[in-house]
């Protein structure tokens, strides 16, 4: 009995901290229709804020909390709604996403930079103190954290019921559009509710942080544990937001003290949340349909298909001719460039045509390395496995949220990745294993052995040029056509005869297969692959650096998969690395509303300055 | 013998009743009028018959059929079409792909048709809504009356027996909203149902055969054109207008 209390305590613990960040992740939703997937990094800088001046300067812990929940953790907000947020209330759910996993990455890299990797701890609140009750002893800061959430539910309940700004704050969740017109202000509730959002954030991170050591990757990773709670309120309502909070602390802390200790059941204790959130998704009744006004995407001109094939046999044989004198670690790199484009490639299909955001496309592309190295067969059999087991896997991902808007699909495919981290990848039995790595056999094809790192990467490169080339000539026809006009009005496309569910589902396999292929060949040129490589939140680089060369072109995933080889390369140290991450998320944030990214700025620069120099037409050969 | 039956459906969101037991019914080779002021649930009834906004209570049949549970893609296939209030045309494509992508989900549905077969029959409905000079335009680019022509092209390229129009003739000039009129008369001869939520009352009383009355949700009046003219209960809640002729108010 008690153990049970004591589990309870804890449960209640790090609920309460759960819901202060839910709290904060669902105000500025709810009022802005900005989901902020940075929520938990915002918190984890905050926490490395708060050991700055508790710790490093020494200030009494109190004056600390004050200083970041009260005044640096607002500004914050008020800054990110100010720079970024304002212009996202419109924007499609792809942009607004994009734009938060920039700043997820720009704050990752920041506190990288700024806090260099070492051994930093902040002690509890009222260190040593606790109140025993029987055999039951509960911490002073455990009583704080619980207090905390309850003054957070009751100051939101009072804000939002029994003041003006509350009013307007409600009118704001229901249409902020008409709060417009009846002379509210919606630029003011959102400065709130962004202030109000960082401090909350702020707050959780602060008091989780005494629980870990300060780590970049885990605390941003557990108060995005406030995701599941937030999507248990549909992302609007506070009270089942508190509730959903402290039923995921309850069920973790249950889950360490209750669940057997095999392998599957310790990976299972991490990744409840995730359980939990798909668990919710499923069960999570239609949302209400978006109607209106026209949507519309600047895309690129497509090049005609003679353009395509020459530039694809000229890309085969430019890396044909590279290879022959090169090191064996520049062939490498060069094929894991292609190995990223051709994980791109995927996203391409999925994000700059369909219109839908994957925060995961990594770990399927996880799932196809693993599938050919379990087959352990040279064979083309194992790689078409790879690739069917990959889009089976991605079409149940979608599965329970095709009813749902893209944000859903997103949130799901972040919560898919944590568990295939954890369940499937570390798995000893499995995945790869934990700390070792699995050997995959390089590919025979037709009795012709791909031996060489170099044959590998002109494979590598054909592959990404026939695929490419299959993109564009699917994006010229009639499934091109059928997929820009689900993305710009899927309602439209359901009352003209075409089910939006099972598309959404097909669309997600067919980049879930291409991602998977990219993953398997990857393995099969670098030999021995592990859990490490296909982390989840590396998928986050992966999405930005294509979003800034270019989400809706071929040539856009070529330099982003180019670009995502060479940051490991660029980035020294950590504190380099981490300013590489800054201006990644910078460059993300700042090229999110212009989808066709840089390589279709400088190829229409480029077409610009042709045409006025040798003064003739040259602007529809495109660069797609 | 109605193609459409709308039988006590009622639609409420959250404590406000949008649709309060509203009836009425579409025959083929008729066009049905259904008006009533801002707010009166004109398009949460077509979002019910066409299947996006399912109703707390009440029946829709259509072809003798109850559509309950049915989706709004099956329900298209079964010979619904509709346009958008809040329009809906695919704002990254042409005008031309616009109705291409509608003709080209039709056509999979029944398996028939070449590439250049529907690029002709595109440019045909075009032509007959009178947009056949945007067809090249981008349908985020051109005006509003362009985009609402053009969702009725778009609509006409799934061969509905029902078709359901909410405010297509909005923005359209005198002599186009005249003209839009005989397309109207026109698509009903072809043994079509077409219902129309117009506030435009000249192109109401001048091309429909049946005209029903809403106000905060309820069915108040139905009649012919002359009927509805002399109701006074709908002069009084809707046309705003004691002699005759006037635009409503």
């Amino acid at each position: 009995m008690t153990d049970f209390l004591a589990f309870t305590v804890v449960g209640l613990f790090t609920g309460a901290a759960y819901a202060i960040a839910a709290g904060g992740l669902v105000l500025v939703y709810a009022t802005t229709r900005v989901f902020n997937l940075a929520h938990g990094a915002f918190g984890m800088v905050m926490s490395f804020v708060f050991w700055q001046l508790s710790v490093d300067a020494g200030l009494p812990p109190a004056v600390a909390l004050v200083l970041v929940v009260g005044v640096v953790a607002p500004l914050g907000g008020l800054v990110v709604e100010r720079v970024l947020a304002r212009g996202l209330r419109d924007a499609p759910i792809g942009v607004s996403l994009v734009v938060t996993v920039g700043l997820f990455v720009f704050l990752v890299g920041l506190a990288q930079a700024v806090w260099p990797p070492d051994a930093r701890t902040v002690d509890e609140f009222f260190p040593g103190r606790s109140l025993r009750l029987g055999d039951l002893t509960v911490s002073y800061h455990q009583l704080l954290t619980m207090a905390a959430a309850v003054a957070v539910a009751g100051g939101a309940w009072l804000l939002l019921e029994r003041t003006r700004t509350g009013v307007a704050m409600r009118a704001s969740i229901d249409d902020p559009q008409l709060l417009g017109l009846y002379g509210g202000d919606p630029d003011r509730v959102a400065r709130l509710s962004w202030a109000l959002g960082g401090a909350l954030g702020a707050l959780a991170g602060v008091l989780l942080a005494p629980m870990l050591s300060l780590d970049y990757v885990q605390l941003t990773l557990l108060v995005v544990n406030a995701y599941t709670a937030a999507v248990l309120g549909r992302l609007r309502n506070l009270p089942l937001t508190f509730a959903g909070a402290l039923i995921l602390g309850l069920v973790q802390a249950y889950a360490v003290g209750y669940l057997p200790t095999g392998e599957i059941f310790i990976g299972l204790r991490t990744v409840i949340p995730a359980v939990m959130l798909f668990a919710v998704l499923v069960f999570l009744p239609q949302s209400r349909l978006q109607l209106g006004p026209i949507r519309g995407v600047p895309s690129p001109p497509v090049p005609p298909p003679r353009t395509t094939v020459i530039a694809g046999v000229v890309l085969v044989a430019v890396v044909a001719v590279w290879t022959a004198g090169t090191s064996v670690s520049t062939t490498t790199r060069i094929g894991t460039g292609f190995a990223f484009a051709l994980i791109m490639l995927s996203l391409v299909l999925l994000t700059g045509y369909g219109g839908y955001v994957s925060l995961a496309q990594l770990t399927f592309a996880g799932i196809g390395a693993l599938v050919v190295a379990r087959a352990g067969s040279p064979s083309i059999w194992a790689l078409l496995l790879a690739v069917a087991v990959t889009a089976a896997v991605g079409g149940l991902v979608a599965l329970p949220v095709m009813r749902l808007p893209g944000l859903y699909l997103a949130l799901a495919t972040f919560a898919f990745g944590q568990l295939a981290d954890r369940l499937v990848f570390q798995s000893q039995s499995l995945g790869f294993g934990f700390n070792d790595g699995l050997a995959v056999p390089r590919l025979s094809v037709f009795g012709l052995r791909l031996g060489t790192e170099r044959a590998y990467t002109i494979l590598l490169a054909a592959t990404f040029a026939v695929v490419g080339a299959a993109l564009l000539a699917v994006r010229r026809g009639r499934y091109g056509r059928l997929l820009v006009a689900m993305r710009d009005s899927s309602v439209a496309c359901g009352t003209l005869g075409q089910d939006p569910r099972s598309f959404k589902v097909l669309l997600f396999a067919a980049s879930a297969g291409l991602a998977g292929l990219g993953g398997a060949l990857w393995a099969g040129l670098r030999g021995t692959v592990g859990a490490a490589d296909f982390v989840v939140t590396a998928s986050l680089p992966l999405l930005l650096l294509l979003v800034v060369s270019g989400v809706t072109t071929v040539t856009g995933a070529l330099v982003g998969g180019f670009g995502l080889m060479l940051l490991p390369v660029v980035s020294g140290d950590p504190a380099a690395g981490g300013v590489v991450l800054l201006l990644v998320g910078l460059a993300a944030v700042s090229l999110a509303r212009e989808p066709n990214g840089v390589v279709h700025l400088v190829g229409s620069g480029v077409r610009d300055v042709l045409e006025r120099t040798v003064g003739e037409e040259v602007g529809s050969r495109g660069v797609a | 013998m109605a193609l459409l039956e709308v039988t006590e459906v009622t639609v409420r969101f959250g404590g406000v009743t949008a649709v309060d037991g509203a009836t009425f019914s579409a025959a083929a080779g008729r066009v049905t009028g259904l008006i009533g002021p801002n707010g009166a649930g004109k398009t949460t009834l077509f979002d019910v018959v066409s299947g996006l906004q399912p109703p707390q209570g009440g029946t829709v049949v259509y072809r003798d059929r109850n559509l309950r549970g049915m989706s709004p893609s099956s329900r298209s296939r079964g010979g619904i079409g509709r346009t958008f209030q809040r329009l809906e045309a695919f704002g990254s494509l042409t005008v031309r792909e616009n109705v291409l992508v509608a003709i080209e989900i039709h056509d999979r549905a029944i398996r028939r048709g070449g590439a250049a077969e529907r690029v002709r029959r595109a440019d045909h409905l075009l032509r007959r809504v009178g947009i056949l000079d945007f067809a090249d335009r981008r349908a985020d680019q051109v005006p509003t009356a362009v985009a609402r022509l053009l969702e009725v092209a778009r609509a006409l390229a799934t061969a509905p027996r029902l078709l359901l129009l909410d405010e297509p003739s909005s923005g359209l000039t005198p002599a186009e909203t005249r003209r839009f009129g005989a397309l109207l008369r026109d698509l009903a001869a072809q043994r079509r149902a077409v219902v129309i939520v117009e506030h435009d009352m000249s192109l109401v009383m001048g091309c429909c055969d049946d005209i029903h009355v809403l106000d905060s949700g309820r069915i108040i009046a139905s009649g012919t054109p002359d009927e509805i003219r002399a109701c006074r209960r709908v002069r009084r809640a809707y046309l705003g207008f004691e002699r005759d002729g006037g635009t409503a108010s």
